[in-house]
């Protein structure tokens, strides 16, 4: 009896979900940490842009108030009972929001995560911003790009000596280091990610190599320090502060010409890209399985890899001709 | 002979002996412009530390130092950000206004509600970070978004030092005439050294230390602005973690945690000490493994030189009875 008012009921919301997709646009909900952050309303930009492109997609745009799961869960909830046809979502708990999005992909809604991922079981896919080889290849190319032809002295200013993150990148930067002849890493300083701790290393990296060419700061505390120390040792031109910063704190470095240029991701390739993997993955053209390749429009092609997560891209590279565009995003 | 034997001689020694074996192993650190730049670099510390003596003078302990730093710093950054047009001096002004008032909290707690320092300053260090959090929204501001004269101000260099050198030196000249040569200076020694003598004399205990938690905040608040305006960014957690730093040059200094104990050149000479040290490591090649274990490792080797040099001198309570034996 009650296995039969069950399945009926099943049958029903089946039913109307075949109904409603079928019937007009594909709606895909973009939910983000906490609404009137810009680095997230730069994400949405890019999942308009996909939205245009692909035609028959209606964007919703949406998340809590504060970043916390509790206020994610909420929205999640309200998009079950709207029957979105797919989420694509940067979590605020790995774990936390798991059951719901369960909940959801069981009511035949597609489930992606980017940026900041749900646990694999939460989720049929998720798009990361870039992978730790990028990375480490991206900081030392940055570097290497601005160096004299006839190669360079580059150090490398990192956080703390414990930072997983740095650690990895800068192992990763070591790795393809033979791809770039003629530079030369003299050695890694830790800043603590404190200003000053950063500052007075890069004044000490400056006098202990006066024919230093770069500093690479593959962190965001240390890229800002690094280059207020260029600026006071009047070392502008000689020195080239490069690595991972935001727009928004790395500005007064570009303009000041201590730093030629830096990377991150971009926020809105971010949006677009998890826009037309939910897309794809939504439509059925592919699927969620480790080795598949999804389309990812004018960003190309992604791999998934064994827990179904891929990465996007090269971290984006800010320089002097886009720094005033991004600066008031993130 | 006293001269000899003061604290202030042995530890100016060890700072010479210091440069020396820096110098031994980087040469180009001893250049007068570079020693100019240290004193320049170590500025912020020697302000703080001047204020903290006062306050451990009388026995008690500021711990809010570097928030009440990080506060004022990020609401002179954000005037700075509203008002483009304001003369800096106009928010100089304001720094140290706003320093004293976070200091004068500090201060009322202990005096009014007598709570023990090191417990109200570890909880007002909480809150002035957590403001800044509310007031910033955890959103940076950064280099591009000052104007320019706020972030000139402590690099204009007059007679080879910059602003912020000569900051601390007017600070510390302030500061000693004020300990030496004044009735209030005179009293936060008289506090610190016997609380109950000093109340037998007329002093009030609790309305000096308010005093001192005053002066400290009202330090820590210019300080705020120099530190803002050097490293052109503020943030929550700017200077996290320096008020150890502040108390170790204190204590290096030869200022005694038990109170009464203490002189401004000590302490100027302890916060060049420990800044000689943050300043020489990054160019001495020496791994940065071990970075942190040589700065503690000085700070013990100070304090106990410290407490032994003490222990001699409050035996002898009686010269003649000592003579006799």
């Amino acid at each position: 009896m009650k296995l039969t008012k069950l399945l009926t009921t099943v049958a029903v919301a089946t039913g109307l979900f075949a109904q409603s997709a079928a019937a007009d646009d594909m709606r895909i909900a973009i939910v983000v940490k906490a609404l009137g952050i810009g680095f997230f309303e730069a994400a949405a930009k890019g999942a308009e842009e996909a939205a245009q492109e692909l035609g028959d997609v209606e964007i919703i745009y949406t998340g809590p108030t504060d970043t916390t799961a509790e206020g994610q869960i909420e929205v999640i909830n309200s998009l079950i009972a709207q029957r979105v046809d797919a989420i694509a979502i940067s979590a605020n708990d790995t774990d936390a929001l798991v059951p719901t999005l369960k909940k959801a992909m069981q009511r035949g809604i597609t489930v992606v995560s980017w940026d900041s991922g749900v646990a694999p079981d939460g989720r049929m896919a998720h798009l990361n911003p870039s992978s730790n080889e990028l990375i480490g290849n991206m900081i030392i190319k940055l570097a290497a790009d601005e160096l004299p032809a006839d190669g360079g002295k580059v150090a490398v200013l990192s956080a703390t000596t414990t930072s997983t993150n740095q650690n990895i990148w800068i192992e990763e930067m070591t790795k393809v280091l033979p791809n770039y002849p003629g530079v030369e890493v003299i050695g890694t300083v830790y800043g603590d990610d404190l200003a000053d701790k950063s500052y007075r290393e890069a004044q000490g990296l400056m006098q202990s190599n006066p024919d230093l060419n770069a500093i690479i700061a593959p962190t965001s505390v240390g890229i800002v320090a690094a280059a207020q120390a260029v600026v006071d040792a009047g070392k502008v031109g000689q020195v080239n502060v490069t690595g991972l910063g935001l727009p928004s704190e790395m500005a007064g470095a570009i303009e000041s010409g201590a730093s030629k240029s830096f990377a991150i991701w971009n926020p809105i390739d971010l949006g677009y890209s998890a826009t037309m993997m939910a897309y794809h993955l939504a439509k059925g053209d592919a699927t969620a399985e480790p080795g598949a390749e999804i389309s990812i429009g004018r960003m190309g092609e992604v791999t998934l890899d064994d827990t179904n997560s891929a990465a996007m891209a090269d971290p984006f590279v800010y320089d002097e001709t886009n720094i005033d565009d991004f600066k008031s995003i993130f | 002979m006293n001269v000899l034997k003061s604290r202030e001689t042995i530890l100016f020694a060890a700072i010479l002996a210091l440069l020396m074996l820096i110098a031994t192993r980087f040469p180009g650190f001893v250049a007068p412009t570079n020693l100019l730049n240290v004193w320049a670099d170590t500025s912020p510390l020697m302000i703080l530390a001047l204020g903290q003596m006062v306050v451990i003078l009388t026995r008690c302990i500021d711990l809010s130092v570097a928030a009440n730093l990080a506060l004022t710093g990020m609401v002179c950054a954000m005037i700075n950000v509203a008002m483009p047009g304001l003369p800096v001096i106009v928010i100089v002004g304001a720094a140290l206004i706003m320093g004293a008032a976070l200091g004068a909290v500090n201060g009322l707690l202990v005096w009014k509600l007598s709570i023990p320092p090191i417990v109200v300053t570890l909880g007002t260090m909480t809150i002035f970070r957590g403001i800044i959090f509310l007031i910033s929204d955890g959103q940076w501001i950064n280099a591009h978004e000052m104007s320019a004269s706020f972030t000139a101000l402590p690099r204009i260099q007059v007679l080879g030092l910059p602003l912020l050198g000569w900051t601390a030196v007017l600070v510390a000249l302030i500061m000693g005439i004020m300990m030496s040569r004044t009735a209030p200076g005179r009293a936060f020694f008289a506090v610190g050294g016997n609380p109950h003598a000093a109340v037998y004399t007329g002093i009030d205990v609790g309305r000096t230390q308010f005093w001192a938690f005053v002066i400290s905040g009202m330090l820590a608040g210019l300080a705020g602005y120099l530190w803002i305006a050097r490293y052109a960014v503020a943030y929550v957690d700017i200077a996290g973690g320096f008020e150890l730093d502040v108390v170790a040059a204190c204590v290096i200094g030869g200022i005694s945690i038990a109170g009464g104990v203490g002189t401004v050149v000590g302490t100027i000479l302890g916060a060049l000490f420990l800044g000689l040290i943050k300043n020489a490591l990054p160019v001495v090649d020496i791994s940065p493994f071990w970075q942190l274990a040589i700065s503690g490792a000085a700070i013990i080797m100070a304090v106990t030189f410290n407490s032994r040099t003490g222990r001699t001198k409050g035996r002898i309570i009686l010269k003649s009875a000592e003579i006799a034996q």
